[in-house]
């Protein structure tokens, strides 16, 4: 048996990977659906019904997508440039720190004004953050995951404080969270039921942004030749170092507005539960995404649906929530599988 | 100051140490045999979660102690397979596999552990590992009763540093992990199969996780929580590259750490009214950072740590 590079790898064929590891994962865990005693089809439609099935599941799906575009844009960037950002969770934090400190009475703009200002202000913060992991690994080598992972614990030790000591609310009776957004802070929602705000929109945008920039501009064309072959780039006259950190300080930058758009337009505050681990679902939604910043939109729809859906089916059926991370889990890793196949082919000899 | 001098003194400190240690020491010496193979394994954080909920749910389904130690291992090292399956056989990306491995199998370990106990609000509890006294040693004032009054699985992982040292250095089955690791195109002119060097140990690195998750659960405490290793895993991973990948600096490391861990429970207690607890908390994570940028200068990585091998293919 021999593995071999496939000569050309048509456009369908590429594009169905993510769908072949989807289908594996929600295989894998139909093991585990059958364990808990359900039918399978039962639980996967109780999963499509609480995600898709009412105007108020859609909404709530596509509001929960929204931290996940972002972190996932965070993820496909860096790992294009190979740079293993894992600190996504992180910067998610740091960018909500930053949306807090400007965003609760600190500065007071016009509503057009005051929001860009916060988004800006909490992509600077988490662009900081990785700074630190980033420049150890142009300067002096140090492996980035491990540098990115640990800062996550961290910076949520960094929140914990701020909002049980000095950025506490008063008001909060007790809670430990954070002040609120002023008004003008807040994005405002998009339609007159749910909770979908304007961060969609910009989400959505910005994806587009990111995906013309990889595609078309020269900062984006360096980023891949630094992930394809960072030797034969700094050959060429690239400069990596340079190119990492910059691929740094996007990437840092996208995991914050997750941050922002959360603390100032899902919770208008901030507490310790603001991420359920959207910095590490996202990871999960670039891998999905094949690390196309397009691709990423609908990845990031489909797990935040998994997510939506798996919540209703465990109130329906006595399935843990657990199911939709080990589905997000199996999917990271049957997509690694399914891409080397459809690039690869098995020949039996 | 004075305070912290006198805590250094007493038993108590040194024997929490040493507990506190022990699943360094194994996360630690299995992620060091996994590199040392020229196999990064970020899965670590998940195989020891999973470690810590397979053994203790052995314990608590009526399985003995060190039943659920082997079962612990053996879970640890059917996820080390899969892991060495995508990374070795497949050469697919060490990295992203591993936060895959570990984002699944801490995810499974929820999932089966509320699967079995559905309705639990408290954790359950099981009668873990009780101390053992070594005769004679244990009289010794102070460091007897720090270092000859631990669980059996302390020993163990004491003598699994000299035992890991010795194959890897003075074996020729050591020898052979240790050039898979560095120059796999000689293994395989010696006739020996790479990839199943590698397979193998992965598989044994991922087994010494599991044993380090297992020992929060059957030893340290007696209940199993959710985010109970609470980043752990990737300390050791830290510590490997501080230990410059070698079995006495590992322990060395995991010591320095588990003193400072140590240290600061007591210390927030005698200065905790000035300063927040979540500082002492931080510490062993930017203790960790910072050996990192100590080590960083002089650390020589395995030189084919993170290259898939791929038989017949010029490197």
């Amino acid at each position: 048996m021999i593995i071999e590079p496939r000569q050309s790898v048509s456009l369908l064929r590429a594009g169905l990977a993510p769908v072949w590891a989807i289908l594996a994962a929600m295989l894998i865990c139909a093991v585990l659906i059958i364990w808990t005693g359900t039918n399978v089809l039962t639980a996967y439609g109780l999963l499509l019904k609480g995600a898709f099935g009412s105007a108020f599941a859609i909404n709530e799906t596509l509001t929960r997508s929204i931290p996940l575009i972002f972190t996932g844009l965070a993820a496909a960037v860096a790992f294009r440039a190979k740079f293993y950002n894992i600190g996504g969770e992180g910067q998610l934090y740091a960018g909500a720190l930053a949306a807090t400190y400007f965003g609760t009475g600190l500065i007071t703009l016009p509503s057009f004004l005051m929001i860009p200002f916060l988004m800006i202000m909490g992509a600077i913060a988490g662009g900081l953050l990785l700074l630190v992991p980033v420049l150890l690994k142009t300067r002096m080598k140090v492996d980035e995951v491990v540098t990115t992972l640990l800062l996550n614990f961290v910076v949520l030790l960094l929140v914990g404080y701020l909002i049980e000591g000095p950025w506490k609310d008063p008001m909060s009776l007790g809670w430990p969270q954070a002040a609120s957004i002023i008004d003008e802070g807040v994005l405002p929602t998009l339609l007159a039921k749910g909770r979908l705000h304007l961060g969609f929109i910009i989400a959505v945008a910005i994806a587009v942004l990111i995906w013309a920039m990889m595609r078309f501009s020269v900062l984006g064309y360096e980023i891949r030749a630094v992930g394809y072959n960072a030797g034969a780039a700094e050959f060429s006259g690239i400069k990596v170092g340079r190119t990492v950190v910059i691929t740094a300080m996007i990437s840092g930058g996208l995991a914050g507005l997750a941050g922002v758009s959360e603390t100032a337009g899902l919770k208008g505050y901030l507490t310790l539960d603001l991420s359920p681990g959207f910095g590490y679902t996202g990871i999960a939604v670039a891998m999905l995404a094949q690390l196309n910043a397009l691709a990423v939109i609908p990845a990031a729809i489909f797990l935040s649906a998994v997510y939506v859906g798996a919540d209703a089916m465990s109130r329906a059926v006595n399935i843990p929530t657990y199911i939709a991370d080990v589905l997000v889990g199996a999917s990271v890793l049957a997509v690694l599988c399914s891409v080397l196949f459809s690039q690869y082919r098995v020949r039996f000899r | 100051m004075g305070d912290i001098f006198e805590i250094l003194l007493t038993a108590g400190f040194w024997a929490a140490t040493i507990r506190i240690a022990s699943p360094l020491i194994f996360g630690t010496l299995g992620e060091l045999i996994c590199e040392r193979a020229g196999v990064l394994n970020l899965g670590i954080e998940g195989i020891m979660t999973v470690g810590a909920m397979a053994g203790w749910m052995w314990v608590y389904q009526g399985g003995g102690l060190w039943g659920g130690v082997v079962f612990a291992a053996m879970v640890g090292a059917m996820f080390g397979l899969l892991h060495a399956g995508f990374t070795v056989h497949m050469g697919l990306s060490q990295h992203v596999t591993g936060i895959g491995i570990t984002l699944f199998a801490s995810s499974l370990s929820y999932f089966i552990y509320r699967m079995l106990l559905p309705s639990a609000t408290t954790p359950p509890k099981i009668e873990p590992f009780d101390e053992v006294a070594i005769p004679g040693l244990s009289d010794i004032p102070v460091i007897g009763e720090a270092l000859f009054n631990q669980s059996p699985l302390t020993y163990l992982a004491f003598v699994s540093v000299p035992a890991v040292w010795y194959v890897l250095y003075r074996t020729p089955l050591g020898l052979a992990v240790r050039m898979a690791g560095e120059n796999p195109v000689a293994v395989e002119a010696q006739g020996i199969n790479v990839l199943s060097i590698r397979t193998a140990a992965v598989m044994v690195g991922s087994g010494f996780m599991a044993i380090g998750g297992a020992f929060i659960t059957m030893s340290w405490f007696d209940a199993f929580y959710f985010g109970m290793i609470n980043g752990r895993g990737w300390i050791c991973v830290a510590l490997v590259i501080f230990a410059s990948w070698r079995p006495g600096p590992a322990l060395a490391g995991a010591i320095i750490f588990a003193g400072l861990e140590a240290l600061q429970v007591r210390a927030q207690q005698s200065v905790g009214a000035f300063i927040p607890y979540q500082f002492f908390l931080a510490l062993p994570y930017v203790m960790s950072i910072i050996a990192m940028i100590i080590m960083a200068r002089r650390t020589k990585y395995p030189q084919a740590l993170l290259v898939p091998f791929r038989r017949g293919e010029r490197v």
